[in-house]
């Protein structure tokens, strides 16, 4: 089952060159183009990554954080979900720069491949920053009243968080 | 940072807090350092891909899905082509190109939502998908776990397929049961 995670990659980079070949896309100039999106898109979220990261590890040195997980604790507990990730949890809908700076915290105290740094992987990778793309989208258009937009999106978020400790715990076990 | 300055002064950390202040502006350089170059070879491998036509491809696999969520827009409508665009791009963590697809496909709905303050069910059904974040390889998160020494980057990715989609797929039918409430009312 792992493995076809690290077969994923290789073969994805097969197929687009393959692909771009055969459609005869002049493959490093458009490389060049893409590429250069991606310094813009990272070079962008540098300065709040700054920011929030050095926030984050204050709260961490402060003993703020453990305080504040420790106080959750009891609560999430019952709902089976581990309290080194309740901030990762509660931090995703609403902050992109926020939860990659908890994230990278996790991967830092805990290790990416233990329990705990998977199941950070995995409510990452499987939720979206839900408050920001609510607000982008209707924003744009100048829509008021989201009406559903909001529980529904929540919901998933929800069984996102579940499913992500329940995957790692069957699956990955 | 306010309570976390506080917080030292009463825990008597304050030592840890300020060497914290100084490692943590320099580990959000490092990050962005080491992440960097896996990022612009990714979103450069993915520019072919797009340019190749799986962008395309990809939308009009999608399009009978499409036809029962979004059921106020006809298939060949800008709004549809645009949401295909936008959910095609999504799901290859193109998150660039998806955004300005995402915003004219909410653009075009709206120009059918007779331009009111509230959103049809086709808006926030799209609102509701692009919150639910299903992406084939991400790419920003492998590179994370590769920085801290994780022998298999990607060994989570299944994990993570099967999770994106039964959130997905909760987002949607709540989305769905959700609007038949509204419409009661």
């Amino acid at each position: 089952m792992n493995n076809i995670g690290t077969y994923a990659i290789p073969f994805v980079i097969f197929m687009i060159i393959i692909l771009g070949l055969f459609r005869e896309v002049p493959l490093f100039d458009t490389f060049i183009k893409g590429a250069h999106e991606g310094l813009q898109a990272t070079l962008s979220i540098t300065p709040s990554l700054i920011g929030l990261i050095t926030a984050v590890s204050m709260l961490k040195a402060s003993g703020a954080l453990d305080i504040f997980t420790n106080m959750i604790a009891p609560i999430v507990a019952h709902l089976g979900i581990p309290p080194e990730i309740t901030p990762l949890a509660i931090l995703r809908p609403i902050s992109g720069s926020g939860s990659i700076a908890l994230l990278d915290n996790i991967f830092k105290n805990y290790g990416p491949d233990s329990t705990v740094g998977r199941i950070a992987s995995i409510m990452m990778g499987s939720t979206e920053t839900t408050f920001y793309t609510i607000a982008v989208y209707f924003g744009a258009v100048g829509i008021k009243n989201s009406r559903h937009t909001i529980p529904s999106a929540l919901l998933a978020d929800l069984v996102g968080i579940t499913m992500s400790i329940i995957t790692v715990k069957t699956l990955m076990a | 940072m306010l309570i976390s300055i506080i917080c030292a002064a009463v825990t008597g950390r304050m030592e840890e807090l300020s060497n914290s202040v100084l490692s943590g502006a320099s580990e959000a350089v490092s990050l962005i350092i080491s992440t960097i170059g896996m990022m612009c070879l990714w979103t450069g491998l993915m520019k072919i891909a797009d340019k190749g036509g799986i962008t395309s491809f990809l939308s009009k696999l999608f399009s009978p899905i499409l036809k029962f969520l979004f059921p106020e827009y006809p298939i060949n409508s800008p709004a549809s082509k645009a949401i295909c665009m936008n959910i095609t791009a999504n799901l290859l963590g193109l998150g660039n190109a998806a955004t300005p697809f995402g915003i004219t496909a909410m653009k075009e709905m709206q120009k059918l939502n007779n331009n009111s303050h509230t959103a049809n069910n086709s808006m926030v059904m799209f609102v509701v998908i692009n919150t639910a974040s299903l992406q084939v390889i991400p790419a920003f998160l492998a590179i994370l776990r590769q920085k801290y020494g994780s022998i298999a980057p990607f060994d989570i990715l299944p994990s993570m397929w099967i999770t994106a989609i039964i959130s997905l797929t909760v987002g949607i039918i709540a989305a769905k049961i959700f609007e038949r409430m509204c419409d009661k009312y």
